[in-house]
């Protein structure tokens, strides 16, 4: 995110959904579509029927590659070079958008200056991908528009995510392709509210609609809005706060809906964290691998018993609404936080529906401004920004103006993985999402027939790999990196590249997380769980 | 968009260039049988159900384009005739349990012979099928029965053009045709998504949910899973949730679904569900009331405002949720170490 | 690239070559070695001629030639002594051919008891001209013209045989004049329909597009029919030239050739031929520098009937699974890829090659008024002289039936007579006189299909006939709609039970009814035409069926659940052949004795009926059978 703030000035999705119909070319990098996002995977899918190009830049062959034009298995870790290769091509044969960039955007001399390094020779060896591949790929991006980037995780969880979103980024600008339908650089959101999170200031550096938390004014405004004393000091965000619960330093935590031990990077650093914290309050629908070190837990009533609001990917608040009471004596989220706060403190959560609260959201967030209850009843959802409520909402961002005013490009070199490969640890170990579970599965686990269709967790291995420890498909294998180890069933299969392995991170069994790495993007603060250095043995031999 | 009018059954009626002549009426409440025709998918002509005299020459409607001053006549006689050949066949050739078959009160093809009348004695002058086919049962959520199965292709077709996967085609030749996943094998071991698109539209019990219960009503929400933010309807029965459909109208998915939107409703109502809080006593949890829980977290947190707290928020809760969390951890703990799972 | 001029020479030179061939002073032995040929045996024919010349160390030319159409005399030898007539061998076997060589060539006996017949310049004794023979004097030989008379596989073959002039023709006159000249030609499509060749060029050449594409149908796939496969194998250049000059007048740059796989000699034949024309410059870009560019490509079809229809063709070339769509879009104005396609026979289009070649009013010579030129027939069913015959539209049936097929063989009384394939429909002894034209063909309730005719005899049950078409029907029908999928099941499960005395009243009335709701529901041809079999038969030979249905009698003694086998011991000579070849050993009696077939165990085979030697003719066909 924080690397598209810096090119455009703002993190979110550019475009919507529906435009995905009138995309010329896609260029999918480290988004297994059809499986995290099934939908947008089924519109992308159909559009490639249709006519449209697909490039399809995965370390692994997902589901999608099966219906690429393209197909780009580069290394992981290597996606800065890969697309700075792809640029220096566009630039090369004068695909470039000329006209934009002189209008548009900034900082392009630099920005080429840093092209320089990636030579066909440097590039290729980095990525493993033939240079002609590369080329193939920059014309297809560069000459079918409107032409749109989509990413996930599979970018972003590194060490430097932050280059690589800005090489997305690059890209769009280079060819002129954001600020118009249907192209855009598009990170696609994994959490069905992770956009509304931090939309509403779920963030420790921003405030909701993301008004800094450093800027003295909107300091000052919120201590208005909220009648009380605000602190100036960015907080700390996830894996620091776990870090610092480790050092001691943090001893109370409030903890909403979440299982950080199965999902959070190295994980067995995150159960001590726990194990050190003084009072935890675990907030959530299921007794969870987390909950079990909790102090307190409060019982919270499911989507199907509350109202509220969503906010979907392509920055569209949606209407969630009560079907059922809640289970027991469950209650929603924001009631159980209303009362702690009526507890502690005289003013400030007197809310008795969540469409109070909204209307709180209207007054402080420019960008909700407009988003309310009412209208929402007419209209099927809203895309922000819509800052008042007779605006129908912004449908794709950056057209005519940036939103920092000018895009901006950002030169870029290769920086290698956190962690590499050695003797003791010579794979690369990828995670990824199955279509048929939900992160930590505490809800899908519990939905008979989702196991039925994917039953437990595997490791997939190059043949060449298995062959090497000769490992069977379908055997147990023990996997370990230099911060723990689990044992899962491999499956031998040339979806990986020869010494890359993957694992999803849906099952407690098979706690992938144990072995991921928590080493920081020192911008976005995201860690590296893309990239880790793992040992794979025979079971028999370990134990 | 042009106006076109034209006539059928006498009766004027307008409609928008370039529909079909089944489109028109059926949005002018005149109903033409037809069983291969969906909305969602382009016209293929297979059922020949939908059949219509204009000038005496029999189209088929769906594949007819509405035409200024169209006369169309549902149901001459040579139109009549061929209808009531297809669906006699048709019905030859289909199970008669309609009472133990899930689709039934949706079933296009009672609908179509309620329609067109049925003589029961011609349809027993002919030859019922000899051997039925296996069933297959391999998917948790839904079974195939290829003796229910019309052959419509509406499943062929939304695999391909909805889902744009290519699950589905149609298998052997002749009266042995049957639907199939490449090389007929069980849909558990094809490429199957188990999205239930085709399910969904199947006209027929063939393609059937497994579990299907009608719910009471339905309430307008938005899916709980990935950041798509689908629109879906939660059918409630009593106090449970039994079924999901997907919001046609919501631009973020226009009808469609995957497998965990459709299908993975049943953690709501799982036995494992926390109901009431929890205080931990001596290293066990023990069963508290609000009142208690929330009083011991007012007064322990108290304790450690400023920089000794943290709060996660939530990327699953909704937006009002998660606005009070943040209000709630700057405001009262006076930090601003509020974050969520965005980077996961 | 290669010039006209360039071109001009080869033709110059291959027809120097194909004259000395013919006068170099070495005798020319020539072996039908087509699909037709191999089948009986031309292959071990060909080598033991090979063997018997190297033997006797004759100096000869030995080629293969494709089919010539006397199936019923293959395998078939030519043998061409330098200023003699050819002699046509037929029947030959390994062991004759050795002799052959030995007597004629080396003797000069030429055996006149081996030969059907002769031709060329001159006549020897004891021999026919073979097309004074009564089986190829009514026929007319054009699209045929060169099959089995030279060898496929060389391309100066052709030349020499006027090939390849109509594509310099048509570079010469333009595509308008082109189309012009195929309209003046009268040429209706080969393959089943009869539309006009031109009319169907008109629309795709006035369509726009920046590609146009021609397929060349060559998925034979009526039951019995065989033109097209020995044309392919006989003559593959007639066929490409055909394709080149359609590909110009439509302005299609590639054509496809969807052949079934079935047909491996041919499809051998046809890759061999492309070979030689693109290195000849006659298939390529700017062919011989007329600036047109024609590609042509091979597409194997997997043998499903209904591939031969266009939009199912279509989809199959595509890569689809090979079903039909609904027309309009016609494939004219949106076919392959969406773009304007051109399909059109394999016949047709070796005709377009001969109109081109010789004029249109040579091809129009022939004919009737609205069906011009000849057609290539397979006949075959109860006739003597089955085989491939080409015959100018407009003779009757009855000349095809009797005059050429030699009526029923075995004194058996001929009864109907099928044309069109499964498509088509049953015609009786009393519409023998109907022309064989597109037009008389259909007020008989039939078609004219792409030349198959089955010929029945006094011992073909029409409704067994029926329920074999339909049969074949049923499996072919792709599936994809009602009336056809479920209509055809419904027609061959009633004939089934009619033929095994199961049959109802008002069966036949269901019969009628389906089968017009058949043809008026079905989306495609293969429906649209599938009860033509069944609807002619009631037509024509109602009473069967009644037979059938109400005496529970087969009156042409073929339905074995209704027929019995007896043995009439007045006749019987007590031979016992028939209780020795009983294969259930239902029969006995001893030598000189009665015999008795024991009717509990007799499973109607029919053996002691074929075996039971002809002077005593003691087994007979008894309906309705004795069993009930």
């Amino acid at each position: 995110m924080a690397g598209l703030v810096t090119a455009f000035g703002s993190g979110a999705m550019t475009n919507s959904i529906q435009e995905i119909d009138n995309t010329a070319c896609f260029f999918n990098i480290g988004t297994n579509t059809t499986h995290a996002h099934p939908i947008i995977g089924h519109r992308i899918r159909r559009a490639v029927n249709n006519g449209a190009k697909l490039i399809v830049a995965n370390p692994k062959e997902i589901e999608l590659a099966r219906h690429a034009d393209l197909f780009i298995q580069h290394q992981p870790g290597s996606d800065v070079v890969l697309m700075m290769g792809m640029a220096r091509v566009i630039l090369e044969e004068g695909l470039h958008d000329e006209a934009f960039i002189a209008e548009r955007t900034e900082n392009f001399a630099a920005f080429k200056e840093s092209l320089a390094e990636f030579t066909p020779e440097y590039v290729t060896e980095l990525t493993g991908v033939p240079w002609a591949q590369i080329q193939a790929a920059a014309r297809m991006y560069a000459t079918n528009t409107p032409s749109a980037i989509y990413y996930a995780m599979g970018i972003t969880q590194h060490t430097h995510g932050t280059d690589n979103v800005m090489a997305t980024a690059n890209l769009a600008l280079l060819t002129g392709n954001v600020g118009r339908a249907s192209a855009g650089v598009n990170p696609l959101r994994g959490q069905n509210n992770v956009q509304g999170a931090c939309d509403l200031g779920g963030l420790p550096n921003v405030y909701p609609g993301y008004q800094k938390v450093a800027d003295p004014n909107m300091q000052k405004k919120f201590e208005e809005a909220w009648d009380v004393k605000l602190s100036p000091e960015n907080g700390l965000t996830h894996v620091e706060i776990f870090n610092a619960m480790y050092e001691g330093d943090i001893k109370a935590m409030y903890l909403v809906g979440e299982n950080p031990l199965l999902t959070e990077a190295n994980a067995n650093h995150v159960q001590e964290a726990l194990e050190r914290v003084e009072f935890l309050v675990v907030q959530d629908l299921f007794m969870s691998e987390t909950a079990a070190y909790a102090h307190v837990i409060l019982p919270a009533a499911s989507f199907a018993e509350k109202d509220g609001t969503f906010t979907n990917t392509e920055r569209r608040a949606q209407r969630v609404r009560q079907a059922i009471p809640p289970r027991g004596n469950s209650r929603p989220d924001w009631w159980i936080t209303a009362q702690i706060g009526q507890r502690m403190s005289d003013h400030g959560f007197d809310f008795n529906a969540p469409q109070e609260i909204m209307a709180e959201v209207n007054q402080v967030t420019p960008i909700y401004g407009g988003i309310t209850y009412e209208r929402l009843e007419d209209v099927n959802g809203l895309q922000w920004p819509c800052p008042t409520t007779d605006h129908p909402g912004t449908q794709f961002l950056h057209q005519g103006k940036f939103a920092r005013g000018k895009g901006h490009f950002s030169p870029l070199h290769y920086k290698p993985p956190f962690e590499q490969t050695d003797d003791d640890y010579p794979l690369l170990l990828t995670t990824d999402r199955s279509l048929f579970h939900w992160h930590s599965g505490s809800m899908t686990h519990r939905v008979a027939g989702l196991d039925v269709l994917n039953s437990e967790e595997l490791l997939l291995i190059h043949p060449q790999d298995a062959a090497a420890q000769g490992i069977a498909d379908g055997e147990m294998v023990a996997v370990a990196s230099r911060r723990g180890a689990l044992s899962v069933r491999a499956k031998v299969t040339d979806v990986c590249l020869p010494g890359v392995v993957s694992m999803t991170f849906h099952f407690p069994e098979a706690p992938t997380n144990v072995l991921t790495s928590s080493a920081l993007d020192p911008v976005a603060k995201i860690p590296e769980t893309k990239v880790a250095a793992v040992r794979i043995e025979k079971l028999a031999e370990l134990v | 968009m042009e106006k076109i009018k034209l006539t059928i059954d006498g009766l004027e009626i307008e409609a928008e260039a370039g529909t079909s002549v089944l489109d028109a009426a059926l949005a002018n409440d005149i109903y033409i049988p037809h069983l291969c025709h969906h909305p969602d998918l382009k016209p293929v002509g297979a059922c020949r159900l939908c059949g219509v005299d204009v000038n005496g020459r029999m189209e088929m409607s769906c594949l007819l384009p509405v035409r200024e001053g169209l006369d169309v006549k549902t149901n001459s006689p040579e139109v009549g005739a061929t209808r009531q050949v297809a669906i006699e066949l048709l019905l030859a050739d289909h199970p008669q349990g309609c009472l133990s078959c899930g689709a039934s009160l949706q079933c296009e093809l009672l609908h179509i012979a309620d329609h067109i009348g049925v003589d029961g004695e011609r349809i027993e002058r002919l030859r019922r099928p000899s051997e039925p086919l296996p069933i297959d049962n391999s998917n948790p959520f839904f079974s195939f029965d290829p003796n229910k199965c019309v052959l419509c292709g509406i499943c062929v077709r939304t695999c391909e053009d909805i889902v744009g996967l290519g699950v589905l085609d149609f298998v052997n030749r002749g009266s042995r045709t049957v639907i199939g996943t490449f090389g007929n094998e069980p849909f558990i071991d094809s490429i199957c998504e188990s999205c239930g698109e085709c399910v969904v539209r199947c006209p027929v019990g063939s393609l059937a949910p497994k579990r299907w219960q009608r719910p009471s009503h339905e309430v307008q929400s938005t899916c709980v899973y990935c950041g798509v933010g689908c629109g879906i309807y939660l059918g409630v029965k009593g106090d449970q949730v039994v079924s999901v459909r997907a919001d046609r109208e919501r631009p973020s998915n226009q009808g469609s679904l995957c497998v965990k939107g459709r299908y993975g409703y049943n953690f709501i109502n799982h036995k494992d569900r926390l109901t009431t809080p929890l205080i931990k006593k001596e290293g066990q949890f023990v069963e508290a009331t609000w009142d208690e829980a929330l009083d011991l977290v007012a007064e322990k947190f108290a304790d450690y405002k400023g920089s000794e707290f943290a709060a996660l928020a939530s990327a699953k809760c909704t937006n009002e949720d998660n606005y009070l969390i943040q209000k709630f951890t700057r405001a009262v703990m006076q930090t601003n170490t509020v974050d969520h799972c965005a980077r996961l | 690239m290669v010039q006209l001029t360039d071109f001009q020479d080869l033709q110059r030179q291959a027809m120097a070559d194909w004259e000395s061939l013919h006068q170099d002073g070495r005798p020319i032995i020539m072996v039908g070695t087509a699909t037709c040929g191999r089948s009986a045996g031309s292959l071990e024919v060909l080598d033991a001629l090979r063997a018997a010349t190297e033997k006797q160390e004759i100096d000869c030319h030995i080629f293969e030639v494709g089919c010539t159409g006397a199936c019923y005399a293959e395998p078939l030898v030519y043998i061409i002594k330098p200023d003699q007539p050819a002699i046509v061998y037929g029947d030959v076997t390994p062991q004759l051919a050795p002799r052959l060589i030995q007597s004629y060539l080396i003797k000069d006996n030429p055996l006149p008891r081996y030969s059907i017949g002769t031709f060329g310049n001159g006549r020897i004794e004891g021999i026919p001209d073979l097309f004074s023979t009564p089986v190829f004097e009514p026929q007319a030989r054009r699209a045929l013209n060169r099959c089995g008379f030279i060898d496929p596989t060389s391309l100066e073959h052709y030349l020499a045989n006027d090939g390849y002039t109509g594509v310099t023709k048509a570079f010469a006159i333009g595509p308008e004049q082109v189309i012009e000249e195929v309209k003046n030609a009268g040429l209706r499509g080969r393959g089943g329909a009869g539309f006009p060749t031109w009319r169907k060029w008109r629309f795709c050449r006035d369509a726009p597009s920046d590609q146009k594409y021609l397929i060349c149908n060559a998925d034979e796939g009526d039951p019995g029919a065989f033109m097209n496969r020995s044309l392919l194998e006989g003559d593959p250049h007639a066929v490409l030239e055909g394709m080149i000059i359609a590909g110009y007048a439509l302005g299609a740059s590639i054509g496809y050739i969807y052949c079934r796989a079935e047909y491996p000699l041919a499809l051998e034949r046809l890759r061999g031929a492309i070979k030689q024309a693109k290195e000849h410059g006659l298939l390529g870009d700017n062919i011989l520098d007329s600036g047109f560019d024609f590609h042509i490509k091979i597409k194997e079809g997997a043998g499903a009937f209904v591939c031969g229809e266009e939009t199912a063709l279509i989809a199959s070339i595509e890569g689809k699974r090979g079903m039909p769509t609904p027309r309009p879009p016609f494939p004219a104005v949106s076919g392959l890829w969406g773009k304007p396609t051109i399909i059109n026979n394999v016949e047709s289009l070796a005709d377009v090659g001969l109109i081109l070649q010789n004029g249109s009013d040579w091809f129009a010579e022939y004919g009737t008024e609205k069906s011009k030129g000849t057609k290539t027939i397979a006949l075959v069913g109860k006739v003597k002289n089955t085989g491939l015959v080409e015959v100018p539209l407009g003779i009757t049936l009855r000349e095809l039936v009797f005059d050429i097929g030699g009526g029923a063989p075995d004194g058996k009384a001929f009864k109907a007579v099928q044309t069109g394939g499964p498509s088509g429909g049953c015609i009786p002894e009393s519409l023998l006189d109907t022309p064989v034209d597109y037009d008389s063909l259909n007020a008989a309730g039939t078609i004219m299909g792409s030349g198959g005719v089955v010929v029945m005899d006094e011992r073909t049950c029409m409704v067994d006939f029926a329920r074999y078409f339909l049969d074949f029907a049923e499996k072919e029908s792709c599936g994809k709609c009602v009336p056809c999928r479920l209509g055809t099941k419904q027609l061959l499960g009633i004939l089934e039970d009619i033929c095994a005395g199961n049959g109802r009243p008002g069966d036949i009335e269901m019969l009628e009814e389906l089968g017009r709701g058949i043809k008026a529901g079905s989306l495609c041809g293969l429906g649209q035409t599938a009860p033509n079999p069944v609807l002619t038969t009631i037509r024509y030979f109602r009473d069967e069926y009644e037979a059938h249905i109400h005496e529970k009698r087969c009156p042409a003694g073929a339905c074995k659940s209704l027929i019995s086998y007896y043995i009439n011991n007045d006749l019987c000579v007590g031979c016992t052949l028939c209780a020795q070849n009983c294969s259930t050993s239902a029969i006995t009696g001893e030598f000189k004795g009665p015999h008795y077939i024991d009717q509990d165990i007799c499973t109607q085979c029919g053996v002691c009926y074929t075996v039971c030697p002809k002077k005593a003719n003691a087994v007979e066909i008894i309906s309705p059978s004795l069993r009930l």
